[in-house]
């Protein structure tokens, strides 16, 4: 019966075609859509991941929810952060490292060449805090961050703009006004979510903020002992610097899972809403399913006929068609899945930096669609020929 | 084994009731052939369709082999024709995408016969027919009574006990529906009960019995 139900396909080549394309553009949009969506919040994942874990971030002013500016509705100026502040975080048990982050411009310079780059000051922490990797010498000294010690770790690109390839480690580099040992290199990483740390310089905070003037922080970055010590950690941060800011929450704590949560929950949403919409199109090749093999029982009354006047049942009709029906569904799917692969082969080629893979939920769920859809759809024909009386089916012409 | 008694058949065209067979009482022995002739809407296809089972009398009572059929389900009737009756049609119909093989294998398909027996049986059947060389042509590429013939070995693979012809010459020349009607008897002769209906004289005389119809009754 299975093979009968073929070759009625195969005789009927362009209608045959025309469903297995509709069924299989659906499925392939859904594929590439979906891989799109899951490939930009993957991305957003490594991004994030790459700039460190269980990581709070610490800013002064207090930002409300309630979309206050921060500050002026109490009339009061938030204090800034300073490194004692910083240092005193440690205090918590549930806070591992800290890394407090002053941040200006300078013009770093090695004999006659000259570079304009972002200054960062920190400490030895922040290597660990950030994920940062070094490709020759040594990170900033562990030494008490309030020393203003005159050495730099000099990002991958600058080093090479300064010094080409002879040898860095130890020379002296001029950053603004001041003179500054080169103790290591960073490793090439690229493009990080804020900066790229191949064209940074980085210095000791203290360093830093004689350099720029300035006796306050721009971030502290405080890196929780774990994960389920994020929460805790957050809030006995809050309480620190309360205490020591005269009883005024004037700092603004986030987590960056919060904020990589949302990215997740955005850019979900995004793939959800997007195979939503090629799944319509999927509903309407089940549609298009469904009107050709309605043509279809009308251009085969008389067989139909005949099949019932040589002993087929009502039912080895229905399934006929349902087979058929069947078939084409499984069939436009499997084409449609594999174009959409091939589609997506082609986008990763063409965007390598963009994990773009479809997930299995979206194939199964495509594939799925197609299949019920293309099956709910060949009901109504199938049932409809199953009914036919066989005396009129075999006397239309 | 067959036994139609009081039997109607009313059609509705419209709000008339166009009474199409109308009282019919009949039997027809084992291994009988019977030739049913008549002017052109006294009724015979009617008689022909409710005897095959293809219809359902609007009063009356049918029975084959003392079963009560009329009352039967359609799944039940269908496997009463898949297994006790053959149909020939006066156009044919074959399948155009099958070929000749194959459209006569197609019962034992629906009867889910295994691969083998089918293909043993249909070959049999064409070899009988002298059909061998056209087994892997398709109708379209028989001529009439090539094509006639291989409907009737489709309609006698099962080895039906009742044989039902409705006009089965009636788009053939003289000399090959004289061969289609021979195949027929021949197949009469193997015990099948035969009923033709047909508007040829000299073909109906040939049965040994023969039913004249008018205005949907006996004559
Ligand atoms: N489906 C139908 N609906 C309405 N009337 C019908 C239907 N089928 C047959 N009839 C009527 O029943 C009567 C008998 O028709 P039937 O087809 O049995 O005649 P017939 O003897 O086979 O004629 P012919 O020799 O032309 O084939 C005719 O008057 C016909 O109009
Ligand atoms: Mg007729």
């Amino acid at each position: 019966m299975f093979v009968f139900s073929l070759k009625s396909l195969a005789s009927t080549k362009v209608r045959t075609l025309y469903m297995i394309v509709a069924m299989s553009i659906g499925v392939a949009s859904v594929v590439i859509l979906t891989a799109l969506g899951e490939g930009a919040r993957r991305y957003v994942v490594e991004q994030f991941s790459s700039l460190g874990t269980n990581l709070l971030i610490v800013f002064p002013g207090r930002t409300e929810t309630k979309g206050n500016i921060p500050g002026l509705l109490m009339g009061e100026t938030p204090r800034d952060l300073t490194i004692e502040d910083a240092l005193a975080l440690l205090r918590s048990r549930y806070v591992k490292r800290v890394a407090p982050i002053t941040i200006g411009s300078g013009l770093v310079s090695f004999g006659h060449r000259n570079r304009e780059v972002p200054v960062i000051g920190s400490t030895s922490d922040m290597m660990a805090v950030r994920h940062m990797t070094l490709m020759q010498g040594k990170f900033l000294p562990d030494v008490d961050p309030r020393n203003a010690v005159p050495v730099c770790v000099l990002g991958a690109k600058v080093k090479d703009e300064l010094f080409g390839s002879s040898r860095a480690i130890g020379q002296w580099v001029r950053i603004a006004d001041r003179r500054f040992r080169v103790v290591g290199i960073l490793a090439s990483q690229g493009q990080s979510l804020d900066l790229d740390t191949d064209e940074i310089a980085v210095i000791p905070v203290a360093s830093a903020q004689m350099l720029f003037n300035i006796p306050s922080l721009f971030r502290i970055l405080v890196e929780a002992r774990s994960r389920e010590e994020l929460v805790p950690a957050q809030k006995e941060v809050l309480d620190i610097l309360q205490a020591r800011h005269e009883g005024e929450r004037d700092a603004t704590v986030i987590t960056q899972d919060a904020v990589l949560a949302t990215f997740d929950k955005i850019l979900k949403t995004i793939t959800l809403s997007v195979a939503g919409i090629a799944g319509i199109s999927l509903a309407v090749s089940g549609i298009l399913i469904m009107n050709v093999m309605l043509i279809a029982v009308s251009q085969r009354t008389r067989e139909i006929g005949l099949l019932k006047a040589i002993g087929a049942t009502g039912m080895t009709v229905r399934n006929l068609f349902f087979m058929e029906a069947a078939s084409l569904s499984l069939l436009g799917a499997t084409v449609g899945w594999v174009l959409g692969e091939a589609g997506v082969k082609i986008i990763s080629g063409i965007y390598p930096a963009l994990p773009a893979s479809a997930p299995w939920w979206a194939i199964g769920a495509a594939i799925g669609t197609a299949l019920g859809t293309g099956i709910l759809f060949s009901v109504l024909p199938a049932e409809r020929a199953s009914r036919l009386d066989p005396v009129e089916a075999l006397s239309r012409r | 084994m067959i036994r139609l008694e009081h039997v109607c058949r009313n059609f509705t065209v419209g709000d008339q009731i166009v009474p199409a067979l109308d009282d019919i009482s009949l039997e027809i022995g084992k291994g009988e052939y019977v030739s049913v002739m008549g002017p052109s809407g006294s009724g015979k296809s009617t008689l022909l369709n409710l005897v095959g089972l293809l219809d359902r009398p609007s009063s009356g009572a049918y029975t084959f082999d003392g079963i009560d059929v009329t009352h039967l389900t359609d799944a039940a009737q269908a496997l009463f024709r898949r297994e006790k009756i053959g149909f020939v049609f006066q156009f044919f119909h074959l399948v155009p995408r099958l070929t000749a093989i194959e459209n006569i294998a197609l019962p034992m398909l629906l009867a889910g016969m295994p691969r083998e027996e089918r293909k043993e049986r249909s070959g049999k059947l064409l070899h009988d027919l002298g059909l061998e060389a056209r087994a892997n042509h398709k109708p379209d590429q028989l001529s009439g009574g090539q094509r006639q013939r291989v409907a009737i070995a489709r309609a006698a693979v099962m080895k039906p006990a009742l044989l039902l012809a409705d006009e089965p010459t009636g788009n053939l020349d003289r000399a090959s529906g004289m061969e289609v009607v021979s195949l027929l008897e021949k197949l009469n002769g193997e015990g099948m009960t035969l009923v033709l209906v047909t508007h040829d004289p000299e073909i109906g005389r040939r049965a040994a019995r023969c039913i004249r119809m008018l205005d949907g009754r006996l004559d």
